[in-house]
């Protein structure tokens, strides 16, 4: 990979790997978990090829505290993971965000609940966008859909995590993670951020500084809720991200995120060769989510069907944005082969054929 | 010759330096602090303090602030 | 006259320790702030804490401090000296985070070998939570969930911590000592001392387990506590050097 600009056929767990490398993370800690155990082994070579920082943790438990004490000091560090490891982790996020602190996590998502396997899927909308530690907590959460941005949220993620000192999920699948694309990498495209005002180097010439989230005052543990808000604010008014397409004219609207997004852009093809007007919105970011996007088209009478690989998680946060403006329908799978072109055009049609019925 | 400062405002009335002084020059006064508990006093008026900090050291709480020897 | 007693450099100016009346963990903290300013380390050391009793630590020493989730302090260790191997590292907790709920992440940074320090606080008990029995409680030491004292069937054996941490190849120096007299006192900030010099000269993980008082808990006087330590609780565990890999050492 000497000349950045190249196109490469890269699979998405390397892709995501050489990213944190490329965007300077200067510590690696993780435990290997299929379907993204190639982030750690490329990152294990790599890392001590550089003289940074890495570490075979001994549980996901770890690995993820190993991430908090790196970032205290000001570095870039990250780990990556899956579902039911992630779970594992849900602890240390909840810390991180009351600590403030700008941890980066891959999760190369599979199949649950439990142990579920190794197919991939989906059902780690809720616990990364509603978390599963304790507490009043938000973190930012990035879904890619192919290689490419694999690479450029890798990115983001990194430069969002340290902007507002607040941990960031790229929620990737087993899917993106095992299959190779074309992808260029680039330079790390982010100014880089000062961390000097809080991080951890030994207090020399200053007063000693400490980073918790312990709040024996009750009004001082609000001042530290709030301000982790009003952060959340600013986060989603700065940094909401999704993308769209022929939704101008659209009928109704197809709505998936991360690896799904492909298969959707698709049938959106075939139902507009069928005469049906049909869109595509995807929402790049998951927290903060599109929620005022998707008002507006519902107030435009536009209707919305979301499809993903999990019992309907994503689905309940469209309707919420929808609030009862348009009809929203789900097409799911749970878990396994993603759903298929032909699979979602015919569910589509059932759906405008039901809509149409009910209209007369 | 020796001598000992004491924070009261430290003292947590535990008299671990009540039993460790081996003058014996740290006692129990009537004083009581914002608890209520008897707060320790210094009193070495033949000057028998040897200044060895035993009571500093075994101080839980650094309310023996300085020792002089 | 000289002054031959002070507060020491690294404690905060104006904090007052928040811990129950003859608590040794003063002592061990004052102990530990002693040591960072004869080596000089103050302004280069970042500190895992834990929690327990043991979480306040960042109001009384003027080091800086992360705060650690409980039992995860080694793990956040590895993280700092990873990403700042310059930096000294250590940890301050307390029996049931680096034993009990911490026990993978304390064993695994030995077993890397990892640059740190460890001390670890041995009082035989739960003691912000009231008293509960704990990995290191005493066989018919008598807690608020050992109502009728530990015994093997119920609780199985106390953690012997110190021999432990001397097993593993990584780990360079471990002790055990105690605060319950002046010879103890010094002896262990000798202990202390040397922990963190292991850590300094690149060999290893350096611990000390440090037996210790919880007269609330114990329903005790602090002296009474005392005594116990070294009539009883230094029978189940010994004080001593169980490795010593520095120059000099066995």
């Amino acid at each position: 990979m000497s000349n950045n600009n190249e196109k490469v056929l890269i699979k998405g767990n390397y892709a995501i790997a050489q990213a944190a490398v490329n965007a300077g993370c200067q510590c690696y800690f993780g435990y290997p978990i299929t379907p993204q155990t190639e982030i750690g082994e490329y990152l294990s070579g790599k890392m001590q090829e550089l003289g940074r920082g890495y570490v075979c943790a001994e549980s996901e438990l770890a690995a993820i505290n190993m991430v908090i004490g790196a970032v205290s000091t000001g570095v870039k560090a990250m780990t990556s993971s899956s579902s039911c490891a992630v779970a594992l982790m849900q602890e240390a996020l909840s810390y991180a965000c009351g600590d403030e602190l700008p941890v980066v996590l891959v999760n190369v998502m599979r199949a649950g609940p439990g142990l579920g396997y190794i197919y991939p899927a989906q059902g780690d909308y809720n616990q990364s966008v509603y978390g599963g530690g304790n507490g009043d907590y938000k973190i930012i959460v990035i879904a890619p859909s192919t290689v490419q941005e694999c690479i450029d949220y890798t990115y983001k993620a990194f430069y969002l995590a340290h902007k507002y000192r607040n941990p960031v999920i790229l929620l990737a699948d087993g899917l993106l993670g095992q299959m190779m694309e074309p992808a260029c990498f680039g330079e790390y495209p982010y100014p880089e951020i000062d961390n000097s005002s809080w991080a951890l180097t030994g207090a020399k010439g200053r007063e000693a500084r400490a980073i918790y989230s312990l709040g024996p005052i009750e009004s001082k543990q609000i001042e530290r809720i709030e301000r982790i808000f009003k952060k959340f604010e600013l986060i989603t008014k700065n940094e909401t991200d999704w993308e769209e397409f022929q939704t101008e004219d659209a009928e109704i609207i197809l709505t998936a995120f991360g690896s799904m997004t492909r298969n959707i852009k698709a049938a959106m093809k075939v139902l507009r060769e069928k005469g049906i007007k049909a869109g595509c919105f995807r929402p790049i970011t998951l927290n903060p989510f599109p929620h005022k996007r998707i008002e507006e088209l519902a107030s435009e009478g536009k209707d919305f069907v979301v499809v993903e690989m999990n019992m309907g998680q994503m689905f309940k946060d469209v309707k919420y944005s929808v609030n009862g403006k348009s009809n929203v329908e789900l097409v799911n799978r749970p878990v396994g082969e993603w759903l298929r072109v032909e699979e979602i055009v015919s569910a589509v049609e059932k759906i405008m054929e039901k809509n149409y019925a009910a209209s007369i | 010759m020796g001598k000992i400062v004491i924070d009261n405002s430290r003292c947590k009335s535990c008299y671990i330096c009540t039993e460790t002084c081996p003058k014996n020059l740290i006692k129990k006064s009537n004083k009581t602090n914002r608890l209520g508990d008897y707060m320790v006093e210094f009193e070495d008026s033949r000057g028998e303090c040897i200044g060895c900090a035993m009571c500093a050291k075994r101080c839980p709480d650094m309310a023996i602030t300085e020792v002089w020897r | 006259m000289q002054q031959v007693f002070s507060i020491p450099k690294s404690i905060k100016k104006d904090s007052k320790y928040t811990f129950c009346p003859g608590c040794d963990h003063g002592i061990a903290i004052r102990l530990l702030c002693e040591v960072i300013d004869e080596l000089g380390i103050q302004d280069k050391s970042i500190c895992a804490t834990s929690i327990g009793c043991s979480v306040f630590l960042y109001d009384f020493i003027d080091v800086d401090c992360i705060e650690a989730p409980h039992g995860r302090a080694l793990a956040e260790a590895t993280g700092v000296k990873r990403a700042c191997p310059d930096k000294v590292v250590f940890t301050y907790q307390g029996d049931g985070d680096f034993a009990s709920i911490g026990l993978a992440e304390s064993m695994h940074a030995a077993f890397r070998g990892e640059r740190v320090t460890a001390l670890m606080l041995n009082n035989t008990t739960y003691g912000m939570t009231g008293g509960q029995h704990g990995p290191t409680t005493m066989m018919g030491q008598i807690t608020t969930t050992s109502p009728t004292g530990r015994n093997r069937d119920y609780y199985g054996y106390p953690a012997k911590m110190a021999e432990q941490l001397a097993l593993i190849d990584g780990c360079a120096y471990s002790a055990r000592v105690a605060l319950d007299s002046i010879p103890h006192i010094n002896e262990a900030k000798n202990a202390i001392k040397k922990a963190f010099q292991v850590q300094l000269s690149g060999i290893g993980l350096g611990f000390v387990e440090i037996l210790s008082t919880c007269p609330t808990n114990w329903k005790m006087t602090p002296e009474e506590a005392h005594v116990r330590v070294r009539t009883d609780m230094v029978k189940t565990f010994p004080l001593g050097v169980f490795k010593d890999l520095s120059e000099g050492g066995k």
